[in-house]
C-alpha cells in the first residue's frame, strides 16, 4: 500500500477477470490492474474468474462490491450482471438491461439514432439470411446501396475482432465470414473517415462526468485488436487534437448514451469525428479495457486524477448504490 | 524524452531504441485466443505440453532429498557453462538408445533444447542467411531463425519426411541464386507438428547431401525416444559426426519445467557454444541439472519413459478413433510415436481464421500457418494428443467437428471464398 491512501482501507472489493469469452486475456489484464490500483488505495481486493464456484466464492468472501472486469460476451451481455443482481452484493457497472442493449452494437446504433445522435448508415444481418435470401444477391445488394468502403464487424464482440474494413464488394464475402466466427449476426456500416475518439464516462456518486476523449491514430492505419494490446503501435493523444467545440460535443454524446442505456459507474463510448467536425457514434463498451494500454486509463490520468482515486471512488458509488 | 507531442503516447517510450531484429517479435489474435485453453470447459488439442500426471512424484521427491543431502552446497551455487559432468556422462547413455556413440567432451548442457537452438542461431544466422526446413516446420524453430533474420525455405515433406530430391532442387537453386545456406532443420522422428518420421533411406541420402554441399543438419530429437511400436530409425548423428548437431531434451521423457535439454555438436561447434552459453546464462540451472542426474542415477528412468510410451499411445489411439468417428472424411497422419496428429481441412477452410468458433465451442488447435514461415499452413491444423484424457480428446475432436461443420456451412453460404 502507497503511504497515504488508505481511504479504501474498509472496502474488500472482489474482482471478476478471465472468462471464456476470446477476450479472456485482455480482461486478466484489466483485472490485474484495477486490482493494484484498488489495493494501493487501501482496499483489501480479490481477484476470481467466474466459474461454477462463483456464489460459494462471493459468499466466502463477503465483499462490500463486486467490481467485472471481464469483457466480452461472459461480461458484457448481461447475462453475469443478471446472476450478479440476485446477489445483495452491490457491483460496478451497467445492470443487465445496459449491458445487453450496449453490448449488441446494432441495438445500440438504434438507441443512438433514437436520441437524436448521428451513427454511420448500416445493415445488420444474421447469418441466416444469406441462407435463405441467397448471399450473392444478398451482397449484391447491399453492395448497390452502400458505398464502399464499409466496416464489416460481428453485432456482439469486442476489442475489434472479427472487424475488416472493406474497400469493395469483391472482399465483402470474406469479411462476412471472418465476422461470422465470432457471433452469428454481422453489421456492414458505412465507413466514416476521421479522427477516432474515445470517451469514457464515469460516475463516482456525484454525477456523470466525461473525461477528456482519447484520440487514437494508429500508426499502421488500422487499430485492430494487435495494435490495441501491443505498446507502441499506437499513438493515444490527451486531450484530443481537435477543437474544443467538438471535444464538448463528443463528451455530451458520450454522457447521452451512457445515460439513456443506465449504464452507472462507466463506459467508454467509441466515436469519429469527420472532416466536418461530425462526430459519430460507433459503439459504447460497458466494460472497458482496464489494461496498461487501454483508453479509459489513460482519460482518468488526464484529469491529474490517480487511477486508485477513481476506481476507489468508483466502487464507492457502487456500495452506495449511486450511480 | 517525452512522451506527448508530436507522437502524442505510444506507449513505449523506446520504440526508437530497439534493435531491428525486434521487429521480429509480435503478439497475435492468435495467441491471444490461446488464453482461452486454461479454463477446464475448453478441451486444449492446441499446446503440446507432456503429461506430467504419469510421472510419479515420489520419484522426484526421493531424488531431491538426495540431492540435497550429498550435494546440495553444489545444486546451490554457479556451475560450468558445459553443465554439470555427471549428467552429460547419462545423456551419453541416453544418446546410446539413438544409435549414438559420443563422449561427454561435446555435449553441452542447455535451458531446454529450445535455448540450444537459439544458441547455435546466435552463432550462425546472420541476417539473410537460409535455413532450410520441413514443411511444416517446429514453431519455436521458425520463431528462433525469424529472429535471427534468417530466411526459412520450407522442403517437400511427405509421410516419409523430408524429400532429398526436393533437397537438392532447392539448395541448387538457391547457391545459383548466391544465397548462403546455413541450416538444414529437422525434427525426425514423430515430428512437431506433422507427427511424421523420416525414413532410414533418407537420412542417409539427407546427410551425404548435406556433407557434400557443407550445409549443417540441426537434428532435433525431443521425441525419439516416445514411440509407440517400433524404434524409429538411429539418429543420424550416429553416422555422421561433423555435419550433424544433435538436440535432445528432458522435457517429454521427464518434465519441461526443469528446462534442461543438451546439444551434441563437433568439438570446434562445442567450444563455441559453451562460451555462448556462459555468455547468456553463465551457467545452466545447476539445481535442475543434478535433480535429473539423481532422477537417472536412482530410478527406472527407462521404465518411466516406457509409461509414457503407453499413455500416449492410449491418447494417440483415442485421437485417430475420434477422427474416424467423427471427422472421417479428413486426412491426418497416423504418427506411430509422439505428440501430434497434422490434419489436412476440407479446400477452402482457413485453419486461422477458423479458430475463433472453436474457442465458442470450446476446444482449441493450433492454426497450421503457426508451423510455416511462408504464410502456408492454412488448410491444416495440429492436434496435440498428448495432454488431454482420452475421453477429452474424444470430446474435443467431436466439437472441432462441429466447428468444422459449421465453417463449411458458411463458406458454401458465401460461395467458398
Amino acid at each position: 500500500m502507497i503511504p497515504g491512501h488508505q481511504k479504501g482501507q474498509n472496502l474488500r472489493i472482489l474482482v471478476l477477470a478471465g472468462g471464456i469469452s476470446h477476450e479472456r486475456d485482455i480482461s486478466l489484464k484489466s483485472g490485474r490492474r484495477v486490482a493494484d490500483a484498488l489495493t494501493d488505495a487501501g482496499a483489501t481486493v480479490i481477484i476470481r474468474e467466474p466459474d461454477e464456484n462463483l456464489f460459494n466464492h462471493i459468499a466466502e468472501d463477503a465483499p462490500d462490491v463486486i467490481w467485472p472486469t471481464l469483457h466480452g460476451a461472459s461480461g458484457e451481455d448481461g447475462a453475469l450482471r443478471d446472476i450478479l443482481g440476485l446477489t445483495s452484493v452491490p457491483f460496478v457497472g451497467a445492470a443487465a438491461d445496459g449491458a445487453r442493449l450496449a453490448w449488441d452494437k446494432s441495438i445500440a446504433k438504434i438507441i443512438a439514432a433514437r436520441t437524436g445522435l448521428q451513427t454511420p448508415a448500416s445493415v445488420t444481418l444474421p447469418k441466416d439470411t444469406f441462407r435463405e435470401l441467397d448471399a450473392e444477391s444478398v451482397l449484391a445488394q447491399v453492395a448497390k446501396h452502400m458505398s464502399f468502403p464499409v466496416v464489416v464487424k460481428p453485432a456482439r464482440s469486442g476489442s475489434a475482432q472479427g472487424v475488416t474494413i472493406v474497400e469493395d464488394a469483391t472482399h465483402l464475402s470474406r469479411a462476412m465470414i471472418d465476422a461470422y466466427v465470432y457471433c452469428d449476426v454481422a453489421i456492414i456500416e458505412k465507413f466514416v473517415a476521421g479522427t477516432e475518439l474515445a470517451v469514457t464516462v464515469i460516475n463516482q456518486g456525484g454525477g456523470l462526468l466525461a473525461l477528456p476523449a482519447v484520440e487514437i491514430e494508429a500508426t499502421g492505419g488500422r487499430f485492430g485488436y494487435d495494435e490495441r494490446v501491443t505498446a507502441g503501435e499506437v499513438n493515444y493523444f490527451v486531450p484530443a487534437r481537435l477543437d474544443q467545440q467538438i471535444l464538448d460535443r463528443a463528451g455530451k454524446i458520450a454522457v447521452q448514451i451512457h445515460e439513456e442505456l443506465c449504464l452507472r459507474h462507466i463506459s467508454r463510448v467509441d466515436l469519429i469525428v469527420d472532416e466536418n467536425g461530425v462526430a459519430w457514434f460507433l459503439e459504447v463498451n460497458v466494460a472497458p479495457g482496464l489494461t496498461e494500454t487501454s483508453l479509459a486509463p489513460q482519460a482518468i490520468l488526464a484529469t491529474g486524477a490517480t487511477l486508485s482515486d477513481v476506481y476507489l471512488g468508483i466502487a464507492e458509488a457502487a456500495r452506495l448504490g449511486r450511480g | 524524452m517525452s512522451n506527448e507531442t508530436p507522437r502524442g503516447n505510444n506507449f513505449d517510450h523506446w520504440l526508437d531504441s530497439y534493435a531491428a531484429r525486434a521487429n521480429t517479435l509480435s503478439v497475435s489474435e492468435v495467441r491471444a485466443l490461446f488464453a482461452v485453453v486454461s479454463r477446464p470447459e475448453v478441451v486444449s488439442l492446441a499446446g503440446g505440453m507432456p503429461y506430467v500426471a504419469a510421472l510419479p512424484r515420489e520419484l522426484l521427491e526421493d531424488s531431491f532429498d538426495t540431492m540435497m543431502t550429498e550435494r546440495g552446497n553444489f545444486a546451490l551455487q554457479y556451475g560450468g557453462g558445459q553443465g554439470d559432468l555427471r549428467l552429460r556422462d547419462q545423456i551419453r547413455e541416453i544418446m546410446e538408445l539413438e544409435g549414438i556413440h559420443a563422449s561427454v567432451e561435446d555435449i553441452v548442457i542447455t535451458t531446454g533444447s529450445q535455448q540450444g537452438l537459439d544458441l547455435l542461431g546466435g552463432l550462425f544466422l546472420d541476417a539473410g542467411d537460409v535455413v532450410l526446413a520441413e514443411s511444416p516446420s517446429y514453431v519455436g524453430a521458425l520463431g528462433i531463425f525469424r529472429h535471427y533474420e534468417a530466411h526459412v525455405e520450407h522442403l517437400v515433406t511427405d509421410e516419409n519426411g523430408l524429400d532429398p530430391d526436393d533437397l537438392e532442387i532447392q539448395i541448387k537453386a538457391l547457391k545459383a541464386e548466391g544465397r548462403r545456406i546455413k541450416f538444414l532443420y529437422l525434427v525426425p522422428n514423430f515430428g512437431n507438428p506433422s507427427g511424421v518420421t523420416l525414413s532410414e533411406e533418407r537420412r542417409h541420402r539427407i546427410v551425404e547431401i548435406c556433407r557434400r554441399e557443407h550445409i549443417l543438419i540441426l537434428e532435433d530429437n525431443p521425441y525419439g525416444l516416445l514411440y509407440f511400436g517400433e524404434k524409429p530409425p538411429v539418429a543420424m548423428r550416429s553416422y555422421e559426426e561433423d555435419c550433424v548437431i544433435y538436440l535432445g531434451s528432458f522435457s517429454k521423457i521427464l518434465a519441461p519445467g526443469l528446462r534442461v535439454g543438451y546439444v551434441l555438436a563437433p568439438p570446434a561447434i562445442r567450444d563455441k557454444l559453451v562460451l555462448a552459453n556462459e555468455s547468456a546464462l553463465l551457467s545452466p540451472s545447476t539445481f535442475t541439472q543434478m535433480l535429473i542426474s539423481e532422477y537417472l542415477a536412482k530410478s527406472d528412468w527407462q521404465g518411466q519413459i516406457n509409461t509414457f510410451r503407453g499413455v500416449y499411445r492410449e491418447r494417440r489411439d483415442a485421437a485417430l478413433n475420434a477422427m474416424a468417428e467423427y471427422l472421417p472424411q479428413l486426412h491426418t497422419t497416423r504418427p506411430d510415436g509422439g505428440f501430434y496428429l497434422w490434419i489436412t481441412l476440407p479446400e477452402g477452410i482457413d485453419s486461422k481464421a477458423m479458430l475463433p468458433l472453436a474457442v465458442t465451442e470450446l476446444v482449441a488447435y493450433t492454426p497450421g500457418t503457426a508451423f510455416y514461415a511462408n504464410g502456408g499452413g492454412h488448410q491444416n491444423l495440429r492436434v496435440s494428443f498428448c495432454y488431454p484424457t482420452p475421453e477429452n480428446i474424444n470430446l474435443g475432436i467431436k466439437r472441432l467437428a462441429t466447428v468444422i461443420k459449421r465453417q463449411t456451412d458458411l463458406l458454401e453460404t458465401f460461395g467458398n471464398h
